[in-house]
């Protein structure tokens, strides 16, 4: 799995046609997503935008298998996940899907590495911990626990986390949410490299506009539905951008 | 109109009320043992109380060879003395119609006219007898009742070899007999000892007591000590063979009675308060993880000007409405339960009524105790409440510090995955809360031992009796020291094949103002039967001259080896003598002082010193054997063993199974509830983490290591803390109650450890089961979108 995201070829490693989520929330039912497809290519980098409540953490959970969907088909290189169990969706999270989440979630309990090796343990063919977190750059920091360590860094050890088990798809939600514009650019620049060195197709949910321009391919959300989607000419790379 | 913090209260209690509901269950078990017990024993105390004023229960006891009538007016002018009264009272072998056993007897006279003017007896069925019929005799209740005896039945007394009839014409109770035990035996057996009244003047006939008497009750003016009155006593009866007064204390059936109730008061305070401690501990921990996990509520509280004080309360409050409903329900609870103990009591120990007495002083001071326990749990969480400054509340808990924990660091680390690392690392990091949770379950495994092992050791102290220290099939008590024409009497009954001579002299032993009464036994060098067995269960060798007592009697009288004591026979010329003290002997029913036979007899310079037998007889011959004992003239009294295996064996049947029960019960709620909150506040603290886990791909029982691995551990550091723990409790407890009438061996069998380890375990998984259920419904998206 060694590509250049911006070359995708085309085969899809997710497709989503048609995609309905609702909510009973209360007596109100919430319809989070309202008719969707959406495809992620292998090796793509994909930016989803939207404001909150568009819709945008709905889709990404059920990319990731976390949630099922009301109505339409999700297909996993060909397995449907709509119709799989509780433990096939936990078998899909553990050996394709990496996330890395907004409050990073990482196990206070356990140092950087030891919460890489947290996923390494139960994965077939894993990078090693110390490689994943060579990749994002924390190869010195491997033996801090969380609370040793500055919210980008606790990111970017997530996103080791993440990549380990090599990942098919990497589902990130707000990675830098909760970062400041430094910080948040060397997690995407760690994400950046993991999407063109390793080839992982890489999905990212933001409210940020401008980590749009870093992706191969944009779909903004609202409402529930889509409203507009394009593909960037040219990848801007993650250090070159301003919020 | 409810203030609105008191309705977030009333939220905060039914959100999590299922963590509040095992603490109140917790403080209910407390509560109850509390109520209970104090029921218990306020009752048992105001029956004995009004039963002995009634029946004007004596003060002093003691009994005599035969003391002429004129004597009886001095009695009234002994030191502090209110009112006396004479008797005849004789020990007989009883032939019961339908029972081939002998059975022990004791006949009481009644005045010829009016009623005894102390020690009453309560006519409970039937009339008194009348005093112009020899045969007519009222029975104690329990005896008719154990051999269903009606008005009108008979039994038959052997007086001087002959039968003499006795027709029930009424039973009676009567505050001598509240436990109608005879001495020597463990445990009351109302087929195997009964006593009759009938009048003094055919008693008096049928033992030569005409113009006499044999025993005497005084009772004390308000206020004045027994000693000098007994000390007078013992004087003024020396010369008609006076065996030395006792108090009402050392009474036999008082004596039971009173350390039933000092077993109670005892209970009253050890488990209510371990059940308190634990749901105080249990308080404390719920209230810090709810104070954590409203840090944002609490600051936002403060922020528009909620006082710390209120605040404080606030919390203070859901302790205190766990702790005073489980308390509430623990009274409801503690006056069911104290209608069964005390229906239990009154099987072994008669008053004519059960008088259930209460005091709301008591209740009180368990709701207090109850709000003690809050407080108490309530205090640490408040302390963090009142110390939050708003501002900083609105932010964040700064993140959980973590380090490696000391097994890692000890090498054990390549070893370990990294769920267990966890559970490891959460431990150590609160280990104060782990090591307290360690202690709660301990205590409910040593509930379980402490219970079961004292029937373990009750059952060891009985099969050591029985078995090593009493080998003999029956034991016989002659009424008069006997010669060696006895020995043949009861060799040449066919049937018997072993008769070992019982030496023995009533004496008294005294070291400066300290003084006991005891048998004086010769030690047997080749005893077979009837062994002196110390605390290594082996036989005692004797081969010392002087005394060698009871440890437990040495204790008494203040005495060690090498002290010198002197010794008073109360039999024949009554000689008296300085014998230093060789040994003593850790043995464990009664209080004895052994001799060489040959140092006795010479002591004695006596002849007849042989007070009763040990026999070994062939089972195919019992019946005969029972018959020809019941008819000699010189047996007082005859023992059976097989009949008080019987009777023991009955006794911990009945009981057994209910004290398991109800104890596994009370193990149990402090096992669950102690594992099932420290679960519920593990899973609390480490939802995300968990989800996080699941996201992630682990499978759900991958995740439940992590936080089952915690109790896990927690149990079983906890097993053996509790096994030892009971184990010292059992030791504390057998040490306390050692008495003179009894010491129980510390033992404890394994499957009284496996038993309350199993009990432990079994808490631990009806707790994970509960816990694992809410485990699986973690909502994988929610928590991740939120922020600790």
């Amino acid at each position: 799995m060694n590509g250049n995201g911006s070359e995708a070829n085309g085969a899809l490693a997710v497709s989503m046609r048609d995609v309905t989520k609702v909510y009973q929330m209360g007596e109100v039912e919430v319809h989070a997503l309202r008719g969707v497809s959406v495809d992620l290519e292998v090796g793509g980098f994909l930016v989803l935008l939207g404001p909150s409540g568009s819709g945008k953490s709905t889709l990404l959970n059920i990319l990731g298998g976390l949630d099922v969907p009301t109505s339409g088909q999700v297909l996993y290189r060909g397995q449907d996940l709509t119709r799989a169990d509780e433990g096939e969706l936990t078998r899909y999270r553990r050996r394709r899907v990496g996330f890395v989440f907004q409050f990073y979630n990482l196990i206070p309990s356990l140092t950087a590495r030891e919460n890489v090796e947290l996923v390494t343990e139960i994965s077939e063919d894993p990078l090693p911990a110390q490689e994943a977190l060579d990749i994002v750059g924390l190869a010195d920091r491997s033996s801090h626990f969380p609370s040793q360590m500055s919210g980008g860094e606790q990111q970017r050890v997530a996103i080791a986390r993440a990549i380990a088990k090599r990942p098919d798809i990497l589902l990130c939600d707000e990675p830098t949410g909760a970062l400041d514009i430094t910080t948040g650019i060397q997690v995407l620049e760690a994400l950046e490299r993991v999407n063109r060195d390793y080839g992982a197709t890489t999905a990212i949910i933001t409210h940020n506009a401008a980590i749009a321009t870093i992706a191969d391919r944009v779909v903004s959300l609202a409402d529930g539905r889509i409203s507009r989607q394009h593909v960037n000419e040219t990848r801007a790379a993650a250090s070159t951008i301003q919020w | 109109m409810i203030p609105a913090l008191d309705r977030k209260l009333l939220r905060d209690l039914w959100r999590v009320r299922s963590m509040g509901l095992a603490i109140a269950v917790v403080v209910a078990s407390g509560i109850a043992l509390l109520v209970a017990s104090l029921i218990c024993f306020d009752s048992l105390e105001t029956t004995r109380d009004r039963y002995y004023a009634r029946n004007e229960f004596g003060d002093v006891f003691a009994n005599a060879k035969r003391v002429p009538r004129w004597v009886a007016g001095s009695l009234d002018e002994l030191p502090g003395v209110d009112r006396a009264d004479t008797r005849v009272v004789a020990g007989v072998t009883l032939d019961v119609p339908g029972t081939s056993e002998p059975v022990n007897g004791r006949l009481i006279s009644l005045p010829d006219s009016g009623r005894p003017v102390l020690n009453g007896v309560t006519l409970r069925s039937g009339r008194w007898p009348d005093p112009g019929r020899a045969e007519e005799a009222i029975v104690n209740e329990r005896f008719a009742q154990g051999h269903g005896l009606d008005l009108g039945d008979q039994v038959f007394a052997v007086i001087n070899g002959r039968r003499q009839r006795l027709e029930i014409v009424g039973t009676a109770l009567s505050p001598e007999y509240v436990y109608a035990i005879a001495g020597g035996d463990l445990l009351p057996d109302p087929t195997r000892f009964g006593v009759f009244w009938m009048a003094r003047r055919h008693l008096a006939t049928a033992f030569d007591m005409e113009g006499g008497f044999n025993d005497i009750s005084l009772s004390l003016a308000e206020g004045a000590a027994p000693e000098p009155a007994i000390a007078e006593l013992d004087r003024l009866l020396e010369p008609y063979g006076g065996l030395g007064a006792i108090p009402r204390a050392q009474q036999i059936s008082h004596w039971y009675l009173q350390n039933e109730m000092t077993g109670l008061r005892g209970m009253a305070l050890l488990m209510p308060m371990i059940f308190l401690g634990i749901a105080a501990f249990l308080l404390n921990v719920v209230l810090r993880r709810m104070v954590a996990v409203q840090r944002e509520q609490i600051a936002v509280l403060k922020a528009i000007g909620y006082s710390n004080l209120r605040l404080g309360l606030h919390f203070t409050q859901w302790a205190v409405v766990v702790s005073v409903l489980g308390g509430m329900l623990g009274i409801a609870l503690g006056a069911l339960m104290s209608a069964g103990m005390l229906n239990l009591y009154m099987e072994y120990f008669r008053f004519p009524d059960l008088i259930m007495r209460w005091s709301w002083a008591h209740i009180l001071g368990a709701l207090l105790a109850c709000g003690a326990a809050s407080v108490l749990g309530a205090a640490a969480a408040v302390k963090s409440v009142v110390r939050l400054p708003p501002a900083e509340a609105m932010r964040p808990a700064a993140p959980d510090t973590f380090r490696v924990s000391l097994l890692e660091r000890l090498g054990l680390k390549r070893w370990l995955t990294q769920p267990l690392r966890m559970v490891l690392r959460n431990l150590a990091r609160r280990p104060a809360r782990a090591a307290m949770s360690v202690i709660g379950i301990a205590f409910s495994a040593s509930i379980m031992v402490l219970a079961s092992a004292a029937m373990d050791s009750f059952e060891e102290l009985m099969q050591l009796q029985f078995n090593v220290v009493q080998r003999q099939d029956v034991t016989v008590t002659f009424f008069e020291p006997e010669g060696r024409a006895a020995y043949y009497e009861l060799a040449s009954v066919p049937g018997v094949v072993e008769v070992e001579p019982l030496n023995g002299a009533s004496a008294r032993l005294r070291n400066g103002n300290r003084n006991r009464q005891v048998g004086i036994q010769a030690l047997q060098p080749d005893a077979k039967l009837q062994r002196v067995v110390g605390a290594d269960y082996q036989p005692v060798r004797f081969d010392r001259t002087g005394l060698i007592l009871s440890r437990k009697l040495a204790d008494v009288l203040g005495v060690a080896p090498g002290d010198t004591l002197r010794v008073e026979a109360l039999q024949g010329t009554r000689p008296e003598r300085d014998m230093v003290v060789s040994a003593t002997v850790d043995d464990l029913m009664g209080v004895s002082a052994y001799m060489e036979p040959e140092a006795l007899r010479r002591f004695l310079s006596d002849s007849a010193t042989m007070s009763g037998a040990a026999l070994g007889i062939d089972p195919a011959a019992r019946e005969s054997v029972y018959a020809a004992l019941k008819g000699m003239p010189v047996v007082a009294g005859v023992a059976l063993q097989h009949a008080m295996l019987e009777n023991f064996e009955t006794f911990v049947a009945e009981n057994m199974n209910n004290t398991m029960a109800i104890n596994l019960l009370f193990a149990m709620v402090i096992a669950f509830g102690v594992i099932y909150n420290t679960a519920r506040i593990s899973l609390s603290e480490r939802s995300r983490e968990l989800a996080s886990m699941r996201v992630m791909g682990f499978t759900r029982a991958e995740i439940g290591v992590v936080l089952f691995g915690e109790l896990a551990i927690l149990t079983a550091a906890a097993i053996p803390v509790g096994l030892g723990l009971g184990y010292s409790m059992l030791a504390g407890m057998l040490a306390a109650y050692e008495t003179e009438l009894f010491r129980m061996p510390l033992v404890t069998e394994p499957a009284t450890f496996a038993w309350a380890s199993a009990a432990v375990v079994g808490a631990m998984g009806l707790s994970a089961a509960v816990v694992r259920h809410k485990l699986n419904r973690l909502d994988l998206v929610e928590v991740l979108k939120t922020r600790e």
